[in-house]
């Protein structure tokens, strides 16, 4: 049992970690200082969790497990994130695509998960939606900013999601943890959320004037541990202190 | 007696007097000048600022360290935007004001066009180099200009803050392993010299240092800052056991202050001049993500613009 928590937290962790990552290659980078700023906040934000997330997985782990040992010591192979998570940020309209088609997802995931039987889990999913009620409103807003603003723009947001949309699918493809957590209470029903996120979506995206793309849902297998060659790149950047220098203290 | 040298002898009495200068007040066209372009510069080192240690947010060894590493970076463009409103209470947009960073023409702290090549460096940019600011602009919370001085205030605070986190990854690393000690002096090595560059040429080579005694932006000189700087950090120095590069460094009992060898001026002007070891990374990542962010600015306009129009039209049938 304690196994299958302890995944189902990776699982969790990850999508944030991953996430958190690419928006912390943007720092310094944005369009304006306003945004680099918000962006910049959402990744702390992420890394919060993360280390909350962590924390309680080491503790269930034990001996001389670390928040930074399960973020720093893991093979890509390891990894539970989806695979949307890790895809670069190509430009700001990628960008906010994928932060959008998350955020969405994140919330609507969290407000389940603060009624988790885990009482940890529904402890950090409850200071994390405070955050991600945030994030959407923002990515949201860009959505419909970048989607509505001019032809150059509109056509921009509609490249990202021709390519990112279709990454979306994986969040509901309820594995076998997934399931086991679902059935004790612990996660959600992944089939229930998927109707009304994209509801969600597809409404958002109306008003953003961008059309869902008609591409068939990718076939990604990024929570069970097989990923895209970006994940490698992240990893060797993200651990590179930890494996050139190992077994010393920050 | 002319009535403009009547205002600027109140002007000055007023300053004297320690009363802060606000935008809508009279002032010297120099004053306004100066201002500009020292407010600005500032501005332009916080935003340059973050891409050194921005090189390091993701490589950084923990998760405390990352998140610690990502805040500091954060707050420094908050100093950005704080800076560029001082400024543009002036006359002057933050558009103009980029645009002479990208074209060369406004300068910004030297100390930024030196690669970060290891850990350590994070741990001694925020000692040395968010120090030495704290140094320059402690003073400036007293400046004669009253949106300047405020937003010294507090970014002061947040300085000081970078400064004991800077200090506090150096004390980790001393107390550390071989390799990490070793880092760290590397990092001091590197770092030690352009620090006490920050602090501008010798007084002998500085020509503004009068006007600005006289109008509160400076209240000491370059020589006295740099002194300041230096006897605060040799201890602190000692204390981590690490050593300054400097062989010449000694206390000098009757000074009551540390003597410290010559600065390579040469070097100095090199990067102040444009050929430093990355001023060309360095205004080149500006500018790209300024050309790279031109859609999304124009959309965004094109957006709010659009909006506008739409709510005028809603409260007209209204
Ligand atoms: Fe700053
Ligand atoms: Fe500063
Ligand atoms: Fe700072």
């Amino acid at each position: 049992m304690n196994d299958k928590l302890y995944k189902y937290l990776l699982m969790l962790g990850d999508n944030s970690m991953i996430l958190g990552h690419r928006l912390s290659e943007l720092c310094g980078h944005g369009p304006s200082l306003e945004t680099d700023i918000a962006l910049t906040n959402i990744s702390l934000d992420l890394f919060g969790q993360v280390r909350n997330i962590f924390q309680y997985a080491a503790k269930l782990k034990g001996a001389n497990t670390t928040e930074d040992s399960i973020a720093f010591l893991r093979t890509a192979r390891q990894h539970h994130n989806c695979i949307l998570l890790e895809q670069p940020n190509t430009d700001f309209a990628h960008v906010i695509i994928r932060q959008y088609l998350f955020d969405a997802f994140q919330k609507l995931q969290l407000e389940n998960l603060c009624e988790s039987a885990d009482d940890q889990i529904a402890a950090i999913a409850a200071k994390s939606l405070k955050e991600t009620n945030y994030h959407v409103r923002f990515s949201a807003e860009w959505c419909k900013r970048l989607g509505a603003g001019t032809s150059e723009s509109n056509q921009k947001m509609q490249e990202a999601l021709n390519h990112l949309y279709p990454f979306s699918f994986e969040f509901f493809e309820q594995n076998e943890i997934e399931s086991e957590m679902y059935s004790k209470g612990i996660g959600p029903d992944l089939n229930r959320l998927k109707d009304i996120y994209f509801s969600q979506v597809k409404t958002l995206l109306s008003t953003a004037e961008l059309n869902i793309p008609d591409s068939p849902a990718r076939h990604t297998k990024g929570k069970s541990g097989i990923h895209s060659e970006y994940l490698g790149y992240i990893l060797s950047d993200f651990q590179y202190m930890q494996r050139v220098y190992p077994n010393m203290q920050w | 007696m002319s009535p403009e040298i009547n205002l600027e002898e109140q002007f000055q009495a007023r300053i004297d007097a320690g009363e802060k200068i606000e935008p809508k007040d009279w002032m010297p066209e120099k004053y306004r000048k100066t201002h500009i372009r020292q407010i600005s510069q500032h501005a332009h080192s916080e935003i340059v600022g973050m891409l050194p240690e921005g090189n390091w947010i993701t490589r950084a060894p923990s998760l405390r360290r990352k998140v610690g590493l990502l805040a500091k970076v954060q707050d420094e463009a908050g100093h950005g935007l704080y800076l560029y409103s001082a400024a543009e209470t002036l006359g002057i947009s933050r558009d103009q004001m980029f645009d002479q960073l990208h074209k060369g023409k406004a300068k910004y702290s030297s100390i930024f066009n030196y690669p970060t090549l290891s850990w350590a460096d994070i741990g001694a940019i925020g000692w040395l180099v968010d120090g030495a600011a704290i140094i320059n602009q402690v003073m400036l919370t007293r400046t004669s200009f009253g949106p300047y001085a405020r937003a010294m205030v507090r970014i002061c605070k947040e300085e000081s803050f970078h400064q004991r986190q800077g200090y506090e990854i150096m004390l980790g690393l001393a107390k550390g392993t071989l390799e990490q000690k070793e880092m760290a002096q590397d990092a001091l090595n590197r770092f030690w010299w352009p620090s006490l560059m920050m602090f501008g040429p010798r007084d002998a080579e500085s020509p503004n240092t009068e006007q600005s005694v006289k109008w509160k932006i400076k209240r000491k000189t370059n020589d006295e800052l740099r002194q300041q700087f230096i006897d605060i950090t040799v201890p602190q120095a000692e204390y981590l056991g690490l050593t300054i590069p400097d062989p010449d460094l000694k206390w000098n009992e009757e000074r009551g202050h540390y003597d410290f060898g010559e600065i390579d001026w040469n070097e100095f002007w090199q990067v102040v001049k444009g050929n430093g070891p990355c001023n060309k990374e360095r205004l080149g990542a500006r500018v790209n993500a300024w050309e790279e962010g031109a859609w999304v600015r124009d959309a965004a306009m094109a957006y709010s613009a659009k909006n506008k129009t739409q709510n005028s039209k809603v409260s007209k049938t209204a």
